[in-house]
């Protein structure tokens, strides 16, 4: 028996459920990119000024121009494994966190969307996440050792703005080596502290007062110890917002200290 | 051409035979002066011949893609070289420091985010401006780097298709239009910029100047559904970026122009024109009128320009006399 032939109209409308079947398909494809942001896979640590998970993927462009004006480039893009996520910058602080060193938060200044809120001006105003001890055990100044040399190892290729070395560009950490008898990294390159301390002696940053933040970021305290040693435990406090400095520069492996995605990263600035 | 039709046309509708009444008496008594001339048969004869012995070489192909590589060149090289001439990506970027922002893509994030910022206004009224005097989907054809892989696909394609190894299924152009309705409901709906996840010239801009990523597989995906399923299809069929800027091009005064007189209806156009349905116009007896302007979805790529035998086929800057 011979086929059927089909008539033009009968072609077309073969064709067009083809198509839309085709369609279908990609735009489930696209949908399911909406999974892991929602099942929370990708739980990134944002750029400064970041709004709302939610708000933040709404309002992303996916220009990467933060990533471009970033002096320590300390912000990456996510891969299609990600989702929605695709494109939008992220924070990978153990390999190279967000120091503050360009001053000016020039992500935020970057961003075209507002999906970094331009609601923050000072360092102390962001709310990236909050740094948690997680490995105390492992953690040399609970231990009461100290630390001589580079901190992550010759090799590391994180950097940062020494104020004393250099007061404009970061240089990696790699070259400046430490020789500490208590080691307190994570306390004595916070960001948040550095600026503490040089208000407190009357020199703010940059001879501006409002760059001084109103709360401490991290602090060691002394505990028990009954060895005759003496040991310590960085405590995080109120003032933190999740640079991740400390993780970067902590120099066990792995890290004792690390950043946390802050769930509240809500209340601090408003969100639009 | 009409504005209607036009958009009818960049939505997905087929083109229409006129009707008599609708043809202007010149192109009318052209149109019977050319069916009357029978020297015209031999002389199309002898122009294909012609064309066949002494194939042209495309001209405004290389220049074109050399002003494609170039846009994305200066991407790269303003982020490494740091020339910081055009910092961002195609998506949203800053030209010498002033805002521009991909339409479609702040379409998304518009209606995503429900909240518009300055920022996002003055590089969306930019580019909308730039793309208006340049033709709306002068981006596809000149700017988007999708659209040179997929060209590159199509030589592929076209090999294959020579040697009879793959046949071409055109698939149904409203498809786009469903495609961008979906997409924009979806951004609205959902929160998210669902399109973005799938967009390949935003993968392939991010790509290019960020470094490559895992993303790229659907990139290759596509290319390979259309070098062995359906020739240019994405670009043709899917594109919801090439949707938005043919509404801006639909008014622009950059346009391709069709001259009824010059034309022998050889049909060398409608052969490489990746949206042949807008030069419907060309096939003998179907012109409205002497000067035709193409409608919205061409990409004012010129490769029919190059084609043309008898350059009936020019760009046309219209003057403000012809918007009056």
């Amino acid at each position: 028996m011979a086929a059927k032939r089909l008539t033009r109209a009968e072609k077309k409308r073969r064709q067009f459920i083809q198509t839309m079947g085709m369609l279908g398909v990609v735009t489930a494809g696209a949908l399911a990119g909406i999974i892991p942001s929602v099942k929370g896979w990708a739980n990134r640590l944002r750029p400064p000024g970041a709004l709302t998970e939610q708000k933040f993927l709404a309002a992303c462009i996916k220009c990467g121009q933060c990533v471009q004006v970033c002096p320590v480039n300390a912000i990456k893009l996510a891969d299609i494994g990600d989702g929605v996520g695709i494109g939008t910058p992220y924070i990978d602080s153990r390999e190279q966190a967000c120091d503050f060193s360009c001053d000016g938060l020039q992500c935020v200044l970057a961003c075209p969307t507002g999906s970094l809120t331009h609601e923050v001006n000072f360092s102390h105003e962001v709310d990236i996440g909050i740094a948690k001890l997680v490995r105390p055990k492992s953690c040399l100044a609970v231990n009461g050792q100290g630390f001589k040399g580079p901190a992550r190892g010759v090799d590391f290729k994180g950097l940062m703005r020494y104020q004393e070395v250099d007061r404009w560009n970061p240089i990696p950490i790699a070259d400046h080596p430490y020789d500490l008898e208590l080691c307190d990294l994570c306390v004595r390159t916070c960001p948040i502290e550095i600026r503490a301390n040089q208000c407190d002696i009357g020199k703010p940053p940059s001879g501006d007062e409002q760059q001084c933040p109103p709360k401490r970021a991290i602090r060691l305290v002394e505990i028990d110890s009954d060895d005759g040693v003496k040991r310590m435990r960085p405590e995080i406090l109120d003032g933190c917002v999740g640079c991740g400095v400390c993780e970067m520069i902590c120099p066990v492996e792995p890290t004792a200290i690390i950043v946390e995605n802050n769930e509240l990263r809500t209340g601090k600035y408003p969100r639009v | 051409m009409k504005l209607k039709t036009s958009y009818a046309e960049l939505f997905g509708a087929d083109p229409k035979k006129p009707q008599k009444s609708e043809i202007s008496p010149e192109a009318t008594e052209l149109h019977a002066a050319q069916r009357a001339d029978k020297s015209r048969i031999a002389k199309i004869h002898e122009e294909i011949a012609l064309l066949a012995a002494h194939p042209r070489i495309e001209t405004i192909r290389p220049f074109r893609w050399m002003v494609l590589i170039l846009v994305n060149l200066l991407f790269l090289g303003s982020y490494y070289l740091d020339i910081q001439l055009l910092e961002g990506a195609l998506t949203a970027s800053r030209f010498a420091g002033f805002h521009m922002a991909d339409l479609n893509s702040a379409l998304q994030v518009m209606l995503a985010f429900k909240h518009v910022v300055i920022n996002l206004v003055i590089g969306t009224v930019t580019v909308f401006i730039l793309w208006w005097l340049l033709g709306g989907r002068t981006f596809c054809s000149w700017v988007c780097p999708y659209h040179l892989l997929a060209e590159w696909a199509e030589m592929i394609h076209l090999k294959l298709v020579s040697k009879g190894w793959v046949k071409d299924h055109p698939m149904d152009r409203r498809a786009r239009s469903w495609f961008w309705l979906v997409f924009a409901v979806l951004a609205l709906v959902t929160g998210y910029t669902v399109y973005e996840t799938i967009s390949p010239t935003g993968i392939l801009s991010r790509a290019l100047i960020y470094g490559p990523g895992l993303a790229l597989i659907w990139v290759i995906a596509l290319l390979l559904f259309e070098i062995f399923w359906s020739r240019r299809a994405w670009c043709r069929y899917g594109c919801p970026i090439g949707l938005t800027y043919g509404l801006v091009g639909a008014i622009s005064p950059f346009k391709i122009n069709y001259n009824l007189e010059k034309c022998f209806h050889e049909g060398e156009c409608k052969k490489v024109c990746l949206v042949p349905h807008v030069l419907d116009t060309v096939i003998k007896g179907r012109a409205k009128k002497i000067s035709v302007d193409i409608g919205a979805d061409c990409t004012r790529c010129g490769r029919c320009v190059d084609a043309c035998p008898t350059e009936s086929l020019t760009f046309k800057f219209k003057g403000i006399g012809e918007y009056l």
